[in-house]
């Protein structure tokens, strides 16, 4: 008896700590969604656009059916709620109209907003520099090829898109994040081919000639040599023509690396975009760019010594030769 | 008056070739790693002086495994053994000559033998080299060699850099090693004698 009353006290203690962490929890959870406006609205949307079933009420055959919703049309809520325009509703950009389903056709020729309809001449997004970002981005190979079909939106996902280089703490974090709008199309051939009908290389393929692909597509950026480097905007967007791309080893493996007008440039102390500092630990060490002053001193100083060491020894034994 | 000593056999000839040369290599592309920079050549260019790294390195682990193995199961092993006791007054004695009684034309404190080809400073530093610190740096670069795989799998983001540094160092201790190496092979009867018997394989003693 008294045994068995040990034990239910014993797993009391042990379930009521487990208990509480679940209420925490639930009670966390409520709050992350409840602090956005719209979520209620927008759940309107996502409870079909959020998923990949949906679910609707078949007026002609009176009767709910379950259908697979285009993998293309779906928003992921998680990444919604995180992204930079977290605090919209789905309608703020798109009509209201979408809230009536079966969407009328007609709908899908809505024109889209653009990201200058709202940021241009903004003094609020002066930081960002919209205005330069744009210009650069006309000037690119991107938009210069395929004019108006290439927009903004192709690289910023427009319900997933966050701001990365100039806020995460982890630059390894950035280059993945910002690999990957580029890999969107250029791994992704149906992406690629909304566009062009040009086959799309294979990227380990035409980058053969960079050894150690893996680790050079973790520690640098696409953009770190395929665009012209613009210091007055934090992330460079004229992406050029592949034969102005960096191709030489020592423009990254030297002292004076370009890295240090581009990624590394996160992190500089007093660099005026940035708003976040704390990354001096996580710079990469690469060959050829982090000569450690003290060592490169000590090893100067260690040789010079051994070759004096060597030369008023050999001369000694010359003057004080024997017989 | 000349008596000819056979002291280095044939593989230990070759393999000495061949290990200065790629010793020589590898200093002079990892310098024209180390110091890069975009608007000369250092010595090699970037990335010829990589793959010519890698290539003389990966020759340099097999020469070296080739050398354990060989002094494993050959009499030249028994040149690579220290008794510790007084080993560190010879070690002394053989230092004050080099300091000291070297100029005055004293006789060498431990003359070369069949036995013991190697004088106490020569052992020491031949063991230090060829069981510890190559190996280091042989195992040092196979990790730089594969540092995809060894952040991701074995030991974490960080630890590249710290093999970076160790094979830096080590690097460095072999390249001064060299040097002064080559100097003291000048010591011998006349300046050359020494370079002549690590081809050949005889030593003329006094
Ligand atoms: C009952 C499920 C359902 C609801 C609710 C719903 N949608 Fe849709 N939506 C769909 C389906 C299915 C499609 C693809 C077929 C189509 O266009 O009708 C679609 C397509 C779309 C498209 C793409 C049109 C195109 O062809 O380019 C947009 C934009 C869209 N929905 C927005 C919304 C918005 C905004 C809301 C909320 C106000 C919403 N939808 C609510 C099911 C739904
Ligand atoms: C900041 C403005 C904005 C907000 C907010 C927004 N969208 Fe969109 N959405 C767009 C734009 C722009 C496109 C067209 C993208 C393109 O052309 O590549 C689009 C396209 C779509 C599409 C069609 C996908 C496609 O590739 O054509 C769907 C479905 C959609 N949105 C659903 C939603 C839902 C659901 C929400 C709310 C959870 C939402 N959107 C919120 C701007 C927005
Ligand atoms: C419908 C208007 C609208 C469009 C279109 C739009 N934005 Fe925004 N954007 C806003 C507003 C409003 C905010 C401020 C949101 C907030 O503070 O919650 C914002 C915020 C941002 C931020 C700052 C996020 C932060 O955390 O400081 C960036 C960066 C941004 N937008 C980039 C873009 C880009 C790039 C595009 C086009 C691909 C775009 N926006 C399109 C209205 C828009
Ligand atoms: C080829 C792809 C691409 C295109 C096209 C593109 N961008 Fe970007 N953009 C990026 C990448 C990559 C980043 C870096 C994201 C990050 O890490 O924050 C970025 C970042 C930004 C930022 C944030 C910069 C900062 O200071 O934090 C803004 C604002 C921006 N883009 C606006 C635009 C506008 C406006 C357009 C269209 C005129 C555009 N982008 C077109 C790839 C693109
Ligand atoms: C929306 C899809 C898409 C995205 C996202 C995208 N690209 Fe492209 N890119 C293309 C297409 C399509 C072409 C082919 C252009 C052509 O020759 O018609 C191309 C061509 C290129 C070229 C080759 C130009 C030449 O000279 O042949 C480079 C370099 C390039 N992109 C780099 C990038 C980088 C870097 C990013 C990320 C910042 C990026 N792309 C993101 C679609 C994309
Ligand atoms: C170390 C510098 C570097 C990095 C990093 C890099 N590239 Fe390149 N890329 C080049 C060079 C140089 C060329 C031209 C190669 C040639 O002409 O053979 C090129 C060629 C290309 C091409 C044109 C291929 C063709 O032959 O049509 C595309 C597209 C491209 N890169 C996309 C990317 C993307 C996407 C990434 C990021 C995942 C990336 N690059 C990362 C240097 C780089
Ligand atoms: C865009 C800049 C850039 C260019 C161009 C570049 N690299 Fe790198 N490289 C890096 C970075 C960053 C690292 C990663 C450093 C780290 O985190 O250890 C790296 C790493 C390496 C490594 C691995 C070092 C190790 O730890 O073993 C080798 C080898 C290398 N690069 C060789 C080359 C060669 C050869 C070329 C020219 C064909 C080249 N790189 C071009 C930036 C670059
Ligand atoms: C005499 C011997 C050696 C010397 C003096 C030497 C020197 C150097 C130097 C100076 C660097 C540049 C490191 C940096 O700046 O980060 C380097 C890199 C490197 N070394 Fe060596 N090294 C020697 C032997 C070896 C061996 C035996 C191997 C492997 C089998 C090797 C493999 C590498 C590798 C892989 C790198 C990194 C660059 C690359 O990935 O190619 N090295 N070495």
């Amino acid at each position: 008896m008294k045994e068995k009353l040990k034990t239910i006290i014993k797993m009391g203690l042990f379930l009521i700590p487990l208990l509480f962490f679940y209420l925490v929890l639930i009670a966390q959870n409520q709050e992350a969604t409840s602090t956005f406006e719209y979520a209620e609205d927008n759940q309107q949307c996502l409870k079909c656009h959020g998923h990949t079933y949906y679910n609707y009420y078949n007026d002609w055959l009176e009767r709910m059916i379950r259908e697979r919703m285009n993998p293309y049309f779906i928003v992921d809520s998680a990444e919604y709620y995180e992204a930079n325009h977290r605090n919209f509703a789905c309608i703020d950009c798109h009509t209201s109209e979408y809230e009536n389903f079966p969407h009328n056709g007609e709908l899908r020729m809505e024109p889209k907003y653009a990201c200058m309809d709202c940021h241009g001449g903004d003094d609020t997004y002066a930081k960002f520099n919209f205005e330069q970002i744009e210009s650069e981005f006309y000037n690119s190979i991107h938009s210069s090829k395929h004019s108006d079909d290439f927009t903004c939106w192709m690289c910023h996902n427009p319900h997933s898109y966050k701001i990365s280089a100039r806020t995460n703490r982890h630059l390894n974090k950035t280059i993945q994040y910002d690999n990957n709008i580029c890999l969107s199309c250029h791994a992704d051939i149906s992406k690629y081919q909304l566009l062009t009908t040009l086959e799309n290389p294979n990227i380990l393929e035409t980058h053969s000639w960079l050894p150690n692909q893996v680790l050079h597509f973790q520690s640098v950026r696409c953009i770190e040599c395929h665009t012209e480097i613009n210091n007055y905007i934090l992330v460079a967007h004229n992406v050029q023509a592949k034969d102005k791309a960096v191709q030489r080893c020592v423009e990254c493996h030297s002292q004076n690396s370009i890295l240090k007008e581009t990624l590394y440039k996160y992190q500089n102390e007093g660099f005026s975009y940035s708003e976040n500092r704390d990354r001096s630990l996580e710079i990469p060490k690469l060959i050829g760019g982090n000569r450690r002053y003290m060592l490169n001193l000590a090893s100067v100083i260690i040789f010079i010594l051994v070759l004096g060491g060597i030369s008023i020894h050999a001369v000694l034994r010359i003057i004080l030769k024997p017989r | 008056m000349s008596e000819k000593l056979y002291l280095y056999p044939q593989w230990i000839r070759v393999w000495h070739g061949i290990n200065a040369i790629l010793c020589l290599i590898l200093i002079l592309t990892g310098l024209s790693m180390q110091y890069s920079n975009p608007d000369t050549v250092v010595i090699i260019r970037f990335d010829i002086a990589v793959n010519l790294h890698n290539i003389s390195g990966v020759m340099l682990s097999l020469s070296y495994f080739l050398f354990l193995i060989g002094n494993m199961i050959r009499p030249n092993g028994r040149h690579y053994k220290i008794v510790v006791k007084g080993f560190l007054k010879d070690l002394m004695k053989q230092f004050i000559y080099y300091a000291y009684g070297l100029f005055k034309g004293e006789k060498t404190p431990f003359p070369i033998t069949k036995e013991s080809k190697f004088n106490p400073l020569q052992r020491f530093t031949y063991i230090i080299l060829m069981y510890f610190l190559v190996p280091a740096v042989i195992l040092s670069g196979w990790v730089l060699i594969f540092p995809d795989f060894i952040q991701n799998n074995l030991f974490g983001q960080e630890s590249i850099h710290l093999f970076d540094l160790f094979h830096l160092m080590t690097g460095f201790v072999i390249s001064v090693f060299m040097i002064i190496h080559v100097y003291f092979c000048t010591l011998g009867k006349t300046a050359l004698r020494n370079f002549r018997s690590i081809i050949n394989g005889y030593h003329e003693s006094q």
